[in-house]
C-alpha cells in the first residue's frame, strides 16, 4: 500500500520509506511445539521531511515492533527500510552506527527510560560522550541549550529524574533524544502515561519543535484523537498490517475499515456542546 | 438516601526526609450513596491516590492522617482497631489498583489467587471456597471460566488480568469498591470493556464505587457523580452530566479544554496549539491561605490570594469551590 506525499512534501525526497516490512517471532513453548508469530506482515509507508505520520492500533497490532525495527533495535525478517535513500536493513554494524543517531526513540514511561541514579546533566551528555565528537565544555553548553529548548530551566542539571514531575521527565527524554540532532523522532506512546493537561503541554512542544527545527515524527499511539491532532497522515494497524491510511482528517471523517471504526468508537469523549469556546 | 461511606474533613500529610509535613489532602468531605459510581478526577499530585489508601488506612509509613473521620457501617475507620479494620478491608471495602501485572502473584494460578481472598474472610470448607471462587469468575468471565481459573497471570491479557483483580475485589461481597486508575494501562477498547464490567456489577450486586482517574473522558456515560480534586481539595462536585458538560470551576474548565476533540483534525496547514494549564499540578507549591488554583487561574481576582474559597452550592447537588461564585 502506498500513499501520496502530503502538503509541502510533494516534490521532496522521502525521509523514510518502508517497503513490505515483515517481522516473524518464534514462539517456543515448553512442550516443544513451535509456533510462529507474525508481528509485522508486509508494512509499507513513506514519511516526508517535516511531517508527522501517526500509527494507531490496539495492543498487539505490531506498532511497537515497527518502532524497534525502524530504530535499528531489531532486524526485520524481510523488507526494506530506506532512510534518506539508504537501505538501513542491509547496512553493516559500522555503517548503521552512523544512521542510528539520526533516528531517536521516545518511550511511554519516562520514569523507566531515564537512569534514576544519574543527574539530568549526565543523562543529557551521555549520547554526546558516546559520539566522541564534543569537548567537555561544549557538552555542558549543549545540555543547557537543550533544556531551554524543551522548556526546562538549566537550574535542574544537578537534579535526579525522581525529583522531577512526569511532564518534566518527558521533556528531559525529548531533550536527550534531540541532543544528537536526529532527523526522525519515533514517539512510542510518548504521551499516554501523562496527565491530560501535561499531554497538551508536550503535544504543543512537539508541534513547536517541528515548526522550528523541521522535525519529522512517527507518532505511535492508541489515542486516535491525539493522533488526529498531531499528525498529517494516519496509518491504522491491525494484526501486523496497515489496514487503512490517509490524511488525518479523512480518516476521522470517513473511516472505512472496521478497526478504525472500532478505535474511533473507543475514544472516550466528553460531551462538549456546552464547553465554552477555546480561547487563544 | 443515607450514605454508605461518609468522609468528613479529611486531612492527610506526608513527612519528608527532613521531617517537614507536606499536606496531600486538605479537608476533603463527601458521602457515597449505596449503588452509586463516584468518579474522582484529579491529576498527579492532586491527592487522589492518597484518598484511596487513607480511607482504609493503608498509607505508606511516612503518611499521617492529621484529622478527619471516615464513617462506615457505624464505625469511624480512622479510630477503629487494627483487627476491626482487617475484617473490613477486602471484605466490606476493597481496593483495585492500577497495574494488574504487579498486583497479581506471577507463579500462582488466577483461581487460587481469588480463592485465598475468600479463604481469608470466610469459614467455609474447601468445596464452599471453590464454589464461591467459580461463581465470582463466572461473573467477570462469562466465557472460558475453566481456562482462566487454571491460568497463570502471564498467560492472560491485560484486560483479563484486570478482571481477575476485580474478581478478588468482589469475591467477599463488599459494599464499597475503591478503584485507583484501574484502566490506565489498558488500550481504549479494553478500557471500555472493563468499564462495562464495573457497570454490570453495580447493577447486579448494588456495589457503590469510588472510581479514581485522571481522564475526564472515561467518566462520561459511566459515573453518576464526579468529584474534581486539585491540590488536595475538592474544587467541584456534582452530577456527572452537569460537571462534564458545563464545568464551573476554572480548573475543571481548563482541564477539559486541554484534551483534543476527535473532530479537531489538524490538516496539513492549520497549526493550532492546545490550550494548556501552565506548569505541572504535581509541582505546585500550594499557596497557603488562598485558593490552591489561584497562581494558574485565568479568571483570578484580587481576593483569591487573600482567602480560601468555601464550597458554594450552584444547584441541588452541584458544589464548586471558587470565590467567583460566592456572593
Amino acid at each position: 500500500m502506498k500513499i501520496e506525499a502530503s502538503g509541502s512534501g510533494q516534490n521532496m525526497q522521502p525521509l523514510l520509506k518502508v517497503e513490505n516490512l515483515l517481522k516473524r517471532y518464534a514462539k517456543g513453548s515448553l512442550t516443544g511445539a513451535r509456533e510462529e508469530l507474525l508481528a509485522l506482515d508486509g508494512v509499507s509507508f513513506t514519511i516526508f521531511p517535516g511531517t508527522t505520520l501517526a500509527v494507531v492500533g490496539e495492543s498487539g497490532s505490531g506498532k511497537s515492533t515497527l518502532a524497534s525495527c525502524l530504530a535499528c533495535l531489531e532486524s526485520p525478517t524481510t523488507g526494506n527500510i530506506w532512510f534518506e535513500g539508504k537501505d538501513i536493513v542491509k547496512l553493516g554494524e559500522r555503517a548503521r552506527r552512523q544512521v542510528r543517531p539520526q533516528i531517536q526513540l521516545i518511550f511511554q514511561d519516562p520514569a523507566s527510560s531515564l537512569n534514576p541514579r544519574w543527574s539530568v546533566l549526565e543523562i543529557l551528555v551521555e549520547p554526546l560522550i558516546l559520539q566522541r565528537k564534543f569537548k567537555h565544555e561544549e557538552m555542558k553548553q549543549r545540555a543547557n541549550f537543550l533544556l531551554v529548548r524543551v522548556g526546562l530551566s538549566p537550574d535542574i542539571v544537578e537534579q535526579l529524574p525522581t525529583e522531577l514531575s512526569g511532564g518534566q521527565r518527558q521533556r528531559l527524554a525529548i531533550a536527550r533524544a534531540l541532543s544528537l540532532e536526529p532527523k526522525l523522532l519515533i514517539l512510542d506512546e510518548a504521551l499516554s502515561a501523562l496527565d491530560c493537561s501535561v499531554q497538551a503541554q508536550i503535544a504543543n512542544l512537539l508541534m513547536e519543535l517541528q515548526s522550528s527545527l523541521g522535525m519529522t515524527y512517527l507518532f505511535i499511539t492508541h489515542d486516535l484523537a491525539m493522533a488526529a491532532y498531531l499528525a498529517d497522515e494516519i496509518a491504522v494497524m491491525n494484526r501486523g498490517r496497515i489496514v487503512e491510511q490517509g490524511p488525518a482528517e479523512k480518516i476521522l471523517k470517513q473511516p472505512q475499515h472496521e478497526t478504525t471504526l472500532r478505535l474511533l468508537a473507543a475514544v472516550p469523549r466528553i460531551t462538549r456542546a456546552a464547553l465554552p469556546a477555546v480561547e487563544q | 438516601m443515607a450514605s454508605v461511606l461518609e468522609i468528613r474533613d479529611l486531612h492527610v500529610s506526608y513527612r519528608s526526609r527532613e521531617g517537614v509535613l507536606c499536606p496531600a489532602l486538605n479537608g476533603v468531605s463527601f458521602g457515597l450513596i449505596p449503588g452509586e459510581i463516584l468518579g474522582v478526577l484529579g491529576e498527579s499530585g492532586s491527592g487522589k491516590s492518597t484518598l484511596a489508601v487513607s480511607l482504609v488506612r493503608l498509607l505508606p509509613g511516612n503518611g499521617e492522617i492529621i484529622r478527619g473521620a471516615v464513617h462506615f457501617e457505624g464505625k469511624d475507620l480512622l479510630q477503629a482497631k487494627l483487627e476491626e479494620l482487617q475484617q473490613i478491608r477486602g471484605r466490606r471495602i476493597s481496593l483495585i489498583f492500577q497495574e494488574p501485572s504487579l498486583a497479581l502473584h506471577p507463579t500462582m494460578r488466577a483461581g487460587e489467587q481469588v480463592r485465598q481472598v475468600l479463604a481469608a474472610h470466610s469459614s467455609q470448607g474447601k468445596s464452599g471456597l471453590n464454589e464461591g471462587t467459580r461463581q465470582v469468575f463466572a461473573e467477570v468471565f462469562p466465557e472460558e471460566v475453566d481456562r482462566i481459573l487454571r491460568s497463570y497471570p502471564h498467560q492472560l491479557s491485560g484486560g483479563q488480568r484486570q478482571r481477575v483483580l476485580i474478581a478478588q475485589a468482589i469475591v467477599c461481597g463488599p459494599s464499597v469498591v475503591i478503584a485507583d486508575e484501574p484502566t490506565a494501562s489498558l488500550d481504549p477498547a479494553t478500557q471500555m470493556e472493563i468499564l462495562g464490567v464495573f457497570r454490570t456489577l453495580r447493577e447486579r450486586l448494588g456495589l457503590a464505587m469510588i472510581f479514581i482517574t485522571h481522564n475526564p473522558a472515561l467518566l462520561s456515560g459511566f459515573a453518576d457523580r464526579v468529584m474534581v480534586l486539585y491540590g488536595g481539595q475538592v474544587v467541584e462536585c456534582g452530577p456527572a452530566e452537569t460537571v462534564l458538560a458545563s464545568p464551573r470551576h476554572p480548573y475543571t474548565k481548563a482541564l477539559f479544554q486541554s484534551i483534543p476533540a476527535v473532530s479537531n483534525g489538524r490538516g496539513s496547514s492549520r497549526k493550532t496549539r492546545l490550550p494548556v494549564i501552565p506548569g505541572d499540578s504535581s509541582q505546585s507549591s500550594l499557596p497557603r491561605g488562598g485558593c490552591p488554583f489561584e497562581p494558574k487561574c485565568t479568571e483570578r481576582m484580587d481576593i483569591c490570594r487573600a482567602r480560601e474559597p468555601a464550597l458554594v452550592h450552584l444547584g441541588e447537588s452541584h458544589v464548586v469551590s471558587c470565590l467567583k461564585y460566592e456572593n
